[in-house]
């Protein structure tokens, strides 16, 4: 069973285990499973195949978004990844096209529920959560939806401090505390109402809501509505790209993170913005071995203290490189890349493989805007906060949750409260992307007892500098994208609190005490691989930021704040200030196959959940398609489940590449609903029953 | 060097713009199509559901309709495109006393029209449907020659068509004044240009009352708009389109069919009807629509809905359409107010204003023109639309 046990930040109470059974062979889950996380812990990756080419089909989204895991629970086609594991259920995969279970039973229906609320928040991450709380607190009556079974969003997958301003939005707290921590706030509100289990399904031009609650189909309409329903993960065209073990970085937080489910042995992670980088240290962080990281640009784009977290303990990072197919029959069992010219164009003759099981794609989000584009066309009050607005790190939805919820009580009128000129400002600057990265400068000093900041990026964030208690930890610049320095001044020093060292989110500072060993200082290195894996005399490579080895040393001493390990160990003076991290495990093993494993003959897929490959939309695109809609017609690519929720950029592309400017397309209408739900719900009939 | 002179401008690239503009092509007009969306079809025709029936009850629609099945049924064979074409039939399903003297009315109708059409008692409709509800059916007509395809693909294949046929499509390009010299057409302007011609068809569907008034004249067409909705796909299970005519609140009739890749798709005639152009979804649609056919067919409960739209049926005041050239203005020839039924009187409908416009028009058109005449009086009204 690939279950995770012993991760370092994150634990689960499994429960008594059952089973219920995958293609009549028995299958074990624990309380809380989604069928979807139980079998991939199972090793059961193929959850069906495709009725147009019998392709294979797992999970891709994990978030109900797509269709890609549909299989047959005791008879009802449903979604793997949304629905809980039952003792003694009968799960098939699907073959070809369902068949429709039979009914001939008429049942009792009930008139749809109808209700009217002040403030509708779609989404209970970390912006519908802080804009509730900022309702709440002043009395609005709010209905907030989660279509997950617990609050918190994408929260609940975030096992690392965040980033941002400690006062604002918690900076240096997990995600997952912070959500927690949300959660407890709203829970106290008595005006604040908070559904479960409840996906919004339509906003309709009359200013209904229709809302699927467990299994129920309700109406409600709000005076205003918050979308703050967070975004979707952006597809790439590749050859290979819908086999099982293709799937977005968030789908693997979640099977990783919130199900403890350990779906790999072997990642490899395409991307390197901050997504693509937090989802490989978070596979390190359970177990799983990275075996590299492709970034099409000549650096990552997330944060440097990601990636050099990355790269600390061996990951291979390939920047300039693209991923030219997964391969594998039936699931993945390498993926071939090569390097890219300026143009982001394969270099021919650049081309290697490497063994992997899983393709982890990490190239962007993009919002989830139904709800707010159908609320603009039909002119209903709406508001957008978080990722449903413009993405961002979750810092900076946290903040623009509690703007939009002020402002949303101000358009109420319950409040006249003013939204300060400065929240508006730091919204901003908790949005902003990394900025210029400093030249570092070796420490001179070597006396006493330095941090050592390791952090050289303009990035928003200023846990370091708000936890040390002498003050002397600055941020270079007019507000908290600065860098970070210390020194000491006005007689006041650094006092070895290692308050820094245990904060700081990018795991960038270390702490370097020459007091009592000048030639052989004592360097405290954060570490969050379980204090479990270390003791006192256990050995360690010590690496710089970039992952270089600088030479073994034995931990001295280790002492654990808030499930980050400080480990003590001992170095040479002239190296100690370079030391930013420790490594235990061996660097991944050299996955490089002896031989390019070459491109499947079969075409890339675009639109996954009706199979139309590129080469049947440039054919459109050839003959003179400028309209999506029409090319919808033509090809079925956007048609299929998940509504072009994931086509239609990958689609945008090929009409890059063909040279049309995207401005002469005509973008497909959205329609609902926003994701499948039988008849029976909207007809009265209780799912179940 | 674009043409800039016409044989004919048709107004509208959907479901009647683009039959009409093709049959005139083939016969050897220099033809040329305007609208002002950015491609074919995309007013009325993608909201079409697909049907195509003979089995109306008006004589004009029903000689139509023949003539667009034949054309839909054997269009793989002639042209090669998959348009999904089944023969699954019509079953209009009676529940009550009054549907079911309705639709025995109208059989005899169709039955002297030579119709291929039968009614069928409880027991042989549930063999053509058996996932009807027995207790609530009480039979119904079964038409086996009827059948569906996919409105997109072939709204799409009769475009490429038309085009092969060298029929010239401006999309992005609303027509504005439809020019006369006298009493007869001499040109159209649109909001880029001006093309000479001495015929103009007015092809516009919802919005054919408006290009009317570009020729200075008014035309009884109003849109009523309808919700339709479509499933994801399941194995077939069901072969002919279902038509439930029994009046409920809120709903006329309402009816749904099982697509050839496995997907059922939905409509509902609303009561009353929703005149005007508004085509964005409503609460009401799904919970109404849900209710009647679940009652109906039970099995439908597990079948989950995946979209929703709506589209507008341009009625005319008796339900029949409007098809013919204008006494008043030479060159000025409707093919417009088809009631919901443009997919399927479509083909039909081209290659009758193609006889129209070059006066070749036979004995039998010349009563369908009659019976659709733009200078009829409109007081008769359809039993079943």
């Amino acid at each position: 069973m690939a279950r995770i046990e012993g991760h370092p930040i994150l634990q689960r109470t499994w429960g008594d285990s059952f089973t219920f059974t995958f293609s009549g062979r028995p299958v074990q889950a624990y309380p809380g499973d989604v069928l979807a996380s139980a079998l991939v812990a199972a090793g059961v990756h193929v959850l069906g195949h495709h009725a147009k080419d019998r392709a294979p089909l797992g999970i891709f989204c994990a978030n109900g978004q797509c269709a890609q895991c549909l299989v047959l629970a005791d008879g009802k086609p449903v979604k793997a990844c949304m629905t809980l594991a039952e003792p003694g259920m009968r799960v098939e995969p699907i073959v070809g096209l369902p068949h429709l279970p039979e009914s001939d039973e008429a049942r009792p229906m009930s008139e749809v529920e109808r209700r009217e609320v002040s403030v509708l928040v779609l989404g209970g991450g970390p912006a519908g959560l802080s804009a509730g709380i900022e309702l709440g607190r002043r009395g609005v009556d709010v209905l907030l939806l989660d279509d997950k079974s617990r609050l918190g969003g994408k929260l609940v997958l975030q096992t690392h401090r965040f980033f941002g301003s400690v006062e604002a939005v918690d900076a240096g707290t997990r995600g997952i505390d912070i959500g927690a921590s949300l959660e407890a706030s709203i829970r106290t509100l008595e005006t604040v109402t908070v559904w479960l289990e409840a996906t919004a399904l339509a906003v309709y031009s009359d200013g209904w809501v229709g809302i699927l609650r467990q299994g129920r189909y309700e109406l409600v309409r709000p005076r205003l509505l918050i979308a703050a329903t967070g975004a979707r993960e952006k597809s790439l065209a590749f050859s290979g790209n819908t086999l099982p073990g293709v799937y977005g970085a968030g789908a693997f937080q979640t099977l990783v993170n919130r199900d403890l489910v350990r779906p790999s042995e072997r990642l490899f992670v395409v991307g390197g913005g901050n997504v693509g980088l937090i989802a490989g240290y978070h596979a390190l962080q359970a177990g799983i071995e990275v075996v590299g990281l492709a970034e099409a640009l000549p650096v990552c784009g997330g944060y440097k203290v990601h990636r050099d977290k990355l790269a600390r303990l061996g990951v291979p990072i390939f920047t300039s490189h693209t991923i030219l197919s997964a391969n594998g029959d039936g699931r993945v069992e390498s993926v071939t890349l090569a390097a890219v010219d300026e143009q982001l164009r394969p270099i021919v003759g650049t081309e290697f493989s490497l063994a992997c099981d899983t393709v982890l794609v990490a190239v962007g989000l993009e919002p989830v805007d139904e709800f707010l584009r159908a609320a603009n066309e039909f002119g209903l009050p709406v508001l957008a906060a978080g990722d449903a607005e413009e993405i961002a790190e979750a810092s900076a939805a946290i903040f623009s949750g509690k703007i939009r919820g002020l402002e949303a009580a101000r358009r109420l009128g319950v409040t006249e409260d003013e939204i300060p000129e400065e929240w508006h400002a730091l919204g901003e600057i908790l949005k902003s992307r990394p900025g210029a990265t400093m030249p570092k400068h070796p420490a001179e000093t070597r006396t006493g007892v330095v941090p050592v900041i390791h952090c050289t990026q303009e990035i928003p964030c200023n846990p370091c500098a708000s936890v040390c208690p002498q003050k002397l930890i600055q941020l270079e610049g007019p507000d908290i994208r600065g860098v970070p320095a210390y020194s000491a001044r006005d007689g006041r020093e650094c006092v070895g609190c290692e308050n820094c060292v245990a904060v700081c989110p990018g795991l960038a500072i270390t702490l370097v005490d020459f007091r009592r060993d000048p030639a052989m200082p004592t360097v405290t290195v954060p570490f969050e691989f379980g204090a479990d894996a270390l003791r006192p005399g256990s050995a360690v490579v010590l690496v710089d930021t970039t992952g270089e080895e600088l030479g073994e040393a034995r931990v001295e001493k280790i002492a654990v704040r808030d499930r980050t390990a400080l480990v003590k160990v001992k170095a040479p003076a002239d190296v100690a200030g370079q030391v930013a991290g420790i490594r235990v495990r061996r660097a991944a093993a050299n996955a490089r196959l002896a031989e390019v494993v070459e491109a499947l003959s079969d075409e890339t897929i675009i639109c996954r959940c009706e199979r139309v490959t590129a080469g049947e939309i440039r054919a459109a695109i050839r003959a003179g398609c400028r309209d999506m809609n029409e090319l919808k017609a033509i090809t079925r690519a956007g048609m299929g489940a998940c509504g072009g929720k994931t086509c239609t950029s990958l689609i945008a592309r090929l009409f890059r590449e063909a040279g049309v400017a995207l401005e002469s397309v005509t973008p497909n209408v959205r329609r609902p609903l926003f994701v499948e739900v039988p008849l029976g719900v909207f007809a009265g009939l209780r799912e179940g029953e | 060097m674009r043409r800039r002179t016409y044989d004919a401008v048709v107004i509208g690239s959907g479901s009647i713009g683009v039959p009409t503009a093709w049959a005139l092509a083939r016969d050897g007009l220099s033809v040329l199509v305007l609208d002002p969306l950015p491609s074919t079809g995309q007013g009325s025709n993608k909201t079409a559901i697909g049907g195509i029936r003979a089995t109306h009850s008006d004589p004009a629609k029903i000689r139509l309709g023949l003539r667009s099945l034949e054309i839909a049924s054997t269009w793989r064979e002639r042209y090669g495109d998959d348009i999904e074409w089944t023969t699954g039939g019509y079953a209009f399903v009676a529940t009550g006393e009054r549907e079911e003297q309705v639709l025995k009315e109208l059989l005899a109708v169709q039955v002297r029209y030579g119709l291929d059409i039968a009614w069928l008692e409880r027991r042989e409709l549930l063999d053509v449907v058996p996932t009807l509800r027995r207790e609530i059916v009480r039979g119904g007509t079964y038409s086996p020659a009827d059948g569906h395809c996919s409105p997109l693909l072939f709204g799409h294949a009769m475009f490429r068509q038309a085009k092969a046929a060298g029929v010239e499509f401006r999309f992005g390009e609303a027509a504005r004044r439809i020019e006369r010299s006298a009493d007869r057409v001499c040109a159209v302007a649109t909001d880029k240009s001006l093309y000479a011609t001495r015929t103009v068809v007015n092809a516009a569907g919802a919005w054919a009352a408006g290009v009317g008034e570009m020729a200075g004249t008014e035309h009884p067409v109003r849109p009523d708009a309808h919700e339709a909705g479509i499933t994801e796909p399941v194995a077939p299970f069901l072969r002919p389109m279902v038509v439930d005519i029994r009046p409920s609140p809120g709903s006329a009739n309402y009816y749904f069919f099982q697509l050839a890749t496995g997907q059922v798709v939905f409509c509902v005639t609303p009561s009353p009807s929703v005149w005007g152009f508004d085509r964005r979804e409503t609460s009401r649609f799904l919970p109404l629509v849900a209710r009647r056919m679940v009652d109906l067919m039970p099995c439908l409960a597990n079948l989950r809905v995946r979209r929703t739209w709506r589209g507008l049926y341009p009625m005319t005041p008796d339900g029949s359409p409007i098809v013919g050239q204008s006494k008043d203005i030479e060159g000025y020839v409707m093919a417009i107010g088809m009631c919901g039924q443009g997919f399927m009187l479509g083909p039909g409908v081209g290659e009758l204003v193609s006889r129209v416009v070059r006066r070749e028009t036979t004995r039998e058109d010349d009563e369908v023109l009659t019976l659709l005449s733009p200078h009829r009086a409109f007081s008769r009204a359809e039993v079943l639309k």
